[in-house]
This record gives structure tokens, sequence and C-alpha cells, in this order.
């Protein structure tokens, strides 16, 4: 499927989520609360078939955080990333596990380094830092007297 | 022929190796003595037969690689054959980052190897933490935090001269008795 097949097809299949211009990869930005479905929805709708989660990360803007997920598909060869705004405060989103097994691990991460909190997720706990670790070390915020040397 | 004769015509242009062995032949009727110190020998057997563990933490570990490859080939100086377990090696490269959760990793693998046993800290990031000295809350700031090091190389990554610089100059500390091992030894017994 090229961009703009795949941007009309978007567009009728999710009306409410709102594109991102600018940027190499057809990009869309959607509401965290409605990720949970529109994930099911990216995955298993035929012609969309997006298989394959290849990088999962978030971004810490200092007023919120962003959740990025790179979706491809192995059958169509087409890439679609999509982005979810989370409250820094309380950052909570949906696990997608359920869709790509990948996500288990890649998740466990975000919320070893960022904090992000996973609903439903099977497993959820530090993957890096040891246990019973303090804080979040990827923050942007993140003070470490013990360890870290300001510079 | 007698290849180590250096007094033949034209041999000025060969210098003489850097470790000759330590000691002088007596001649004698019927063959010669030699006449050494057995210390002086014993460290001048183990300078040349290092055998270097198998451990890279990072980039500096593909350097390494290199100067154990074809075109650097440290099985010149004696660093013949990299083991893979620490009860058969002698020295131990710290080649890369080494992070909180790597150190006591790194400090079972340095008990576990037998005496005499040497540490060399290549890079910037086993000497100091380098570019993870500020701001970072996982690395340790120095590999000698952990185990005590004998020689140090600059650079990030160092080239492999450098660490072929770093190796010989091991190789002269072991046999001017300088090293950390040596100097443990020679402290008097506690009975």
């Amino acid at each position: 499927m090229t961009k703009e097949e795949l941007k009309s097809r978007l567009g009728e299949l999710l009306p409410s989520a709102t594109f991102e211009e600018g940027a190499e990869w057809t990009t869309i930005m959607v509401d965290p609360s409605a990720w949970k479905d529109i994930a099911r929805q990216l995955r298993f709708t035929p012609g969309l078939d997006l298989d394959y989660l290849f990088c999962l990360s978030c971004v810490d803007w200092k007023t919120h955080f962003t959740m990025v997920y790179h979706l491809e598909s192995t059958i169509h060869r087409h890439i679609l990333v999509v982005k979810a705004k989370l409250d820094r405060s309380d950052p909570e989103i949906a696990t997608v596990s359920d869709c790509w097994r990948t996500a288990e691990f890649h998740e466990r991460e975000a919320y070893d380094l960022f904090g992000v909190r996973f609903t439903d997720h099977p497993d959820l706990r530090r993957l890096f830092m040891t246990e019973g670790w303090n804080g979040w070390p990827l923050r942007k915020d993140y003070e470490d007297p013990v360890n870290m040397i300001k510079l | 022929m007698d290849v180590g004769d250096h007094t033949r015509p034209g041999a000025e242009q060969f210098p003489r190796p850097a470790d000759p062995f330590p000691g002088e032949v007596h001649p004698t009727a019927g063959g010669g003595i030699v006449i050494s110190k057995l210390d002086e020998i014993i460290n001048w057997a183990r300078s040349n037969s290092l055998w270097p563990l198998v451990f890279g933490t990072s980039c500096c570990a593909i350097e390494m690689m290199s100067t154990a490859a074809a075109k650097y080939d440290w099985s010149r100086f004696g660093f013949e054959v990299a083991r893979a377990t620490p009860r058969q090696a002698d020295v131990i490269v710290i080649a890369g980052t080494i992070v909180n959760k790597m150190a006591p990793v790194l400090k079972r693998l340095y008990d576990q190897m037998a005496d005499p046993k040497y540490v060399i800290a290549m890079g910037a990031c086993a000497t100091s933490g380098g570019p993870f000295f500020y701001n970072t809350y996982s690395v340790v700031k120095g590999a000698d935090h952990v185990i005590p090091v004998d020689v140090y190389i600059a650079g990030c990554p160092p080239r492999p001269e450098a660490l072929l610089h770093a190796l010989i100059t091991l190789q002269e500390k072991i046999r001017s008795g300088a090293t950390r091992e040596q100097i443990k030894v020679e402290k008097p017994s506690r009975s």
C-alpha cells in the first residue's frame, strides 16, 4: 500500500485520529483511551495487517510524555507510526502485548525507565534496573545524588 | 648459521630485542653455565606468556579483537591465546564501560583468576567512566573502583597500537617486578 492509500484507508477507519505531517513515515496521533481498540483494528483489519511492532518508545517532553509505536506490515510492506500523548503526572495507557507479543518486554522497559503504567499488562515489573530501585531514570527531572555527578 | 650472533658484520642495523634473557653465559670447557637470578627468569618467562581473558563490554572490545587478529597480531608479543575462562587467564583487559550491574561480575572474574594476575584498563570508560562520567546513574566511574589496575590506556577507543603499547608496558612492569601482584608477594608474612 502506498502512503496515500494508507492515509485514505486510515481516514475512513479511524475518523478520530489526526495525521502528523512532515515525517518520513505516515504518522497518526491517537487518544490514549482509545488506543486499545485502535491497536486491535490496525493489527487485524484485512488490508492493513500491521503485524510487526518494530519499535516502541517513550519521549519525555517535560510537559507531557509521548508513546511512539512503529508498526509495519510484513505482508504489504507499509509502515505506520502511532503517537499517543500521556499525562506526565499520571502516565497510563493500555498494553498492546496481546496484539504484538514483543510489546510485553518493550513495555516493561518503558515502565522501568519512564514509569509509564500499562494497564492489563501480564507482568509489569522492572526490566533493567535492580529490584527496589527508586525513581524513573530516563525522565528529564530524574535526580540520583548517590550515583550521578551533575555537570 | 648462528642467528643470534649480533657481532657479525651488518648486525648493527638489527637492534637487540628489548627483552634480552636476564642473565649471562659463563663459558667453561665443554659448554657454558648460565648465571642468573631465579626471580628474574620467572618474571621474564611470565612476561612473555600472558594469556588474556575473553572479556569485552563495549566498543573497546572491537579494537581488542582487531589487536588479536592478523593485522596487529598480539601473539607476536606472547599474548598467545585468549582464554574463555578466568581460571586459565593471566591478564584481564577491561575493554569497555563497566556499569553498576556489571561490577560484581567483573569482581568475580578477577577473583577467579589464578595468581599472578594483571589488569589493563583499556580506554576512557575503564579508566574514569569517560563520556559517562557526568549525568549517568548506571556507570562505574573507573574500573579501579572494583579491581586494582596495573596499566591504563587513554583513548575512546584506543587504537590497536595503543593496546599493544600497554601490553608491552605491562611486560616491562612484570620484568622489573613492579606490578601489584609482585609487590604483594614480597611483603613479609604474618607468621
